[in-house]
């Protein structure tokens, strides 16, 4: 008994706090899509089974919000993963004092609050005299309009990016001076040692920071409702994720619908799972977890 | 394969913003040779070895490779091989790949990288797990692929950066006969570097002793050994080291406290005394002396005593071994297997 109960022990901890703040939002969400509360209904909901999943199947516009959701998921991430190691990479060549204030200089955008990061973009993106590309492009337009998904992806990117870079650049550091020694008497040009030592020394922080943003990504809309609220026009750039948000707390039409809401954030649990099952299976879990590092008794 | 070529090193130094790690180094290697840096850890050896594979670009100075300068020029125009001390290993790559890396920079063709790297593998006593990572073999093995992959490439010079020091006692003692005896078959100029002074000695041609980013002496084993510069060296070079006593030179003898040894034709002034232990006796008549410890080193015996206030470490003979706490007699030897140093450590004798 006491050989199982040290291990459950420093379990505890982490497992209350996965228990408290993912299943129960999460059981609670799976039951509110069984509902069809709704402002409307809020005094007495009732079940409706499967309803709302009809619905959303139903849904005209679903095809087309999934579509924005992988474009905007795959796009952004491409642009996080390969700028953030394309910074790591660049600062870590160049001496520290250099690579140093120019990576505090990408992490501003990820210290200031959304709202007022993506006024910036807002008044970059304007028309002339007030915005700055149409001042340098020299065509007066409201960028935001004309060019909604490279702003979407962008102001995420610009953030996002951040992130690989951090991780990455700690992982370039980790790989011993020697070896960049060794790639130059062993005749490797800088590009020569990127390619053939430094990128296949981070593929596993590469894997990790794709997984964990795809995540992010699917789930995250704030800087999407900020910018453009999904528009401009109709759904062009609603993603899954602020549909979820806009049907169940923020319906134009003022009938803000939990239940159907609930099952578009259940599917996206969902779909989150497989990712990360998808993700778990390249990392090799298996491998990495099945020998402990310390003995527990 | 292609003989070694002399390197040379004029007014060579390296700054690190206020550190000074070499300074205005002058040396000469010979073609084929195999010469040792040894020195105490930070003394600049690294550094040196460094500017040499053009890793780090001197502060001042040249490096040339036979009449070529190279200081100049990127690593990979420079034709060297090298072995780091924590043997740098690619670790994603097998042991094959780790010794085929700089042939396929060079884009040799497949079937001669393959000829090349079992040869040079078979020839270090890899050739059969070459399929493995370097995180799969022991350290010994690590350090032969680290060895196969500098020399895969038929360098002209060789750098060895403390390649044994993270070798059992065991593995390091044959793996210094390997090196020397790969070194002379190859013909490779070749840089040892080291803090082991056994190692030095027993490996090189030639040992350039560092101390503090200077050069103190650049000789041969037996005149390091026999006629050190200084009392650095002297300090050194030896193990146990040379017994060194503070005091002064008065013509005909040395003084220090109590202690009075008399030389005939010895220098004046104050100085340093030098005499190694092994050439130290116990025996009647000796200076009436004190034993502190007594350390058996297997084949020897390491006697501390203490004559007048002065501390002398004597190596004896195993069959010779006296108690603790007992009375000896220590026998200074003859002028000849003395050194003399004046008061800023400068050797001034015997001739
Ligand atoms: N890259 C570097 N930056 C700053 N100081 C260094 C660097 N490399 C070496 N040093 C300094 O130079 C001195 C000599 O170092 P090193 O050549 O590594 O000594 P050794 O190899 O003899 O142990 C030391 O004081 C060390 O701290
Ligand atoms: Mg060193």
């Amino acid at each position: 008994m006491r050989r199982y109960l040290t291990p459950f022990l420093f379990l505890s901890p982490a497992t209350l706090l996965i228990l408290l703040f993912f299943f129960t939002p999460v059981v609670a969400t799976i039951l509110l899509s069984f509902t069809d509360l709704s402002t409307t209904t809020f005094q007495n909901p009732s079940w409706v089974g499967l309803k709302n999943y009809q619905d959303l199947l139903a849904d005209p516009f679903l095809k087309k919000i999934f579509l924005n959701t992988a474009k905007y998921v795959a796009l952004t991430l491409a642009f996080n993963v390969g700028m953030g190691l394309l910074l790591a990479l660049l600062t870590s060549l160049v001496p520290e004092r250099y690579g140093d204030p120019f990576r505090a200089l990408w992490l501003l955008p990820r210290i200031l609050p959304p709202v007022v990061y993506v006024f910036i973009w807002q008044g970059l993106l304007a028309e002339a005299p007030m915005g700055l590309v149409s001042d340098l492009l020299g065509v007066s337009k409201n960028w935001l309009v004309a060019a909604p998904w490279t702003a979407v992806i962008l102001a995420n990117g610009f953030v996002g990016a951040s992130f690989g870079m951090l991780i990455f650049t700690s992982a370039i550091r980790a790989i011993p001076r020697e070896l960049f020694y060794a790639a130059a008497v062993d005749g490797a040009t800088t590009w020569q040692t990127v390619r053939k030592v430094v990128l296949p020394l981070l593929a596993w922080p590469i894997l990790f920071v794709t997984a964990y943003q795809t995540l992010s990504l699917l789930t995250s809309f704030e800087y999407i409702l900020l910018l453009t609220d999904g528009g401009p026009g109709f759904y062009t750039t609603e993603v899954w994720s602020l549909r979820a948000y806009h049907l169940a707390l923020s319906n134009y039409f003022g009938n803000v619908e939990f239940g159907l809401g609930a099952a578009m954030a259940a599917v996206l649990v969902v779909i989150g799972v497989v990712v990360s099952l998808f993700y778990l299976k390249i990392f090799n879990f298996k491998a990495l977890v099945s020998e402990p590092k310390i003995e527990v008794y | 394969m292609k003989r070694g070529i002399p390197v040379r090193l004029e007014g060579l130094s390296k700054r690190f913003g206020r550190v000074e790690a070499v300074k205005r180094l002058d040396l000469e290697i010979g073609a084929g040779e195999l010469v040792a840096f040894l020195g105490p850890s930070g003394c600049g050896k690294t550094t040196t070895l460094l500017m040499i594979a053009g890793i780090y670009r001197p502060t001042t100075g040249a490096v040339y490779f036979g009449d070529r300068r190279v200081d100049p020029l990127h690593p990979r125009d420079r034709d060297v091989g090298m072995v780091f001390q924590s043997y740098a290993l690619y670790p994603h790559l097998t042991l094959f790949e780790n010794i085929a890396f700089p042939l396929r920079l060079k884009k040799v063709p497949d079937a001669e990288v393959r000829a090349r790297v079992q040869k040079t593998a078979d020839l270090l006593g890899i050739g059969h797990i070459l399929e493995r990572k370097p995180a799969q073999v022991s350290g010994g093995q690590q350090q032969r692929a680290a060895l196969a992959r500098a020399l895969v490439k038929e360098p002209q010079v060789l750098l060895l950066d403390e390649p044994l020091s993270n070798l059992d006692a065991q593995i390091r003692l044959s793996a210094r006969a390997e090196i020397r005896r790969l070194q002379q078959e190859l013909g490779v100029t070749a840089i040892l570097v080291t803090h082991d002074q056994a190692e030095a000695l027993a490996m090189a041609d030639r040992v350039a002793v560092f101390s503090m980013g200077e050069l103190q002496q650049y000789d041969t084993p037996e005149v390091l050994y026999h006629r050190p510069k200084n009392t650095f060296v002297a300090g050194f070079v030896g193990s146990p080291p040379m017994n060194l006593i503070e005091g002064t030179f008065t013509g005909d003898g040395f003084r220090s406290g109590e202690l009075r040894i008399p030389i005939p034709g010895a220098p004046t002034g104050k100085g340093w005394l030098g005499v190694r232990p092994e050439h130290l006796a116990l025996g009647e008549g000796g200076h009436p002396a004190r034993v502190l410890v007594v350390e058996p080193l297997g084949r020897e015996v390491l006697v501390v005593a203490e004559v007048a206030g002065v501390r002398l470490q004597v190596l004896l003979p195993e069959d010779r071994r006296p108690e603790p706490g007992g009375q000896v007699g220590v026998v200074f030897p003859e002028r000849a297997t003395l050194h003399f140093f004046d008061e800023t450590g400068r050797r001034i004798g015997p001739e």
